[in-house]
């Protein structure tokens, strides 16, 4: 990390620290609040958007459900997403997904918890909607032409979650299973599901 | 209060200068895209971020950018798109012509 970087760091530390003491001072947050919510926030991790991945691989009806109204499917799956606003949008053989946020750093963080530093930095925001191709690439993903690339830039109140395809050779493999080959990058879109080689 | 614009209809996002909290992008802004879908109402971000909420709300929508028309000399293929969220007063119709 630079001096400069470190120094940033600090600042913002210093300013969150104020800030949050004055509004426990004025009454209008609570440290109880506070705490409460960072504890909910460590219980998010991509395995829960994993869950909801390979439950629309295993059911159809779930997944139309899920890509037509993101909120209330992964509410039926009994996950507190708190007022998520989801957009699930689904790769398939011709289509390929890709979520950015160009102004900040808006990610579904109640399903796959806090953001990668990289998603937040000013080159994959800038480049991911320029070129995403070549972001891809440099991913690992170099997409053929006849796949199309459609990036979404989460710019105000909807949260977009990537449904990766279903990798083949894995009819044998149990829900569970295939949740193991969800990552958090695929999710992303930056990413394929892994090959169930990773898994068995 | 009925939408002003609907799924598969032709807009232009508004150009114009804006100081503040804005969350139209300005790389989006003077281009024609196609709605995608209604996302529901929200406040308005100009002035939630600042505390101001008069109760009103503003019709957000996701509207989709063919990635040539976003960017001229894009390198990718013209099927490509890109959706952005768009709130309604940062839109317009998209006037015939070319």
């Amino acid at each position: 990390m630079s001096a400069e970087h470190a120094h940033s760091d600090r600042s913002a530390e210093h300013l969150e620290r104020a800030f949050r003491e004055l509004l426990a001072e004025k009454g209008i947050i609570s440290d109880a609040a506070v705490s409460e919510r960072l504890e909910f926030m460590y219980t998010r991790t991509p395995a829960l958007g994993a869950r909801v991945v390979a439950r629309a691989w295993f059911d159809p009806g779930f997944k139309e459900r899920l890509l037509e109204d993101g909120s209330a499917a992964v509410t039926e799956l009994g996950i507190d997403i708190r007022g998520l606003r989801l957009v699930v949008v689904e790769n398939t053989a011709v289509l390929h997904n890709l979520v950015v946020c160009t102004l900040c750093s808006c990610y579904p963080r109640m399903l796959l918890g806090l953001p990668p530093d990289w998603y937040k930095s000013v080159e994959y925001r800038a480049r991911a909607v320029r070129e995403p191709r070549a972001v891809l690439a440099e991913f690992g993903l170099s997409l053929p032409g006849d796949v199309t690339v459609r990036v979404h830039d989460s710019t105000a109140d909807m949260r977009y979650l990537v449904l990766p395809a279903r990798p083949t050779g894995t009819d044998a493999l149990g829900e569970a299973q295939c949740a193991e080959l969800v990552s958090r990058d695929a999710m992303i879109g930056v990413a394929l599901a892994g090959s169930p080689s990773n898994v068995l | 209060m009925t939408p002003r614009f609907h799924p598969g209809e032709a807009v232009r996002v508004i150009d114009k200068a804006s100081a503040g909290h804005v969350r139209t992008p300005r790389y989006i802004r003077g281009k024609c895209g196609v709605v995608e879908r209604i996302c529901g109402e929200f406040r308005r971000p100009e002035e939630s971020a600042y505390g101001r909420y008069g109760g009103g709300r503003e019709r957000l929508y996701r509207v989709r950018f063919a990635q040539h028309e976003v960017w001229p000399d894009y390198a990718g293929p013209a099927e490509d798109t890109l959706d952005v969220e768009i709130y309604e007063h940062w839109l317009e119709k998209r006037e015939a012509g070319p």
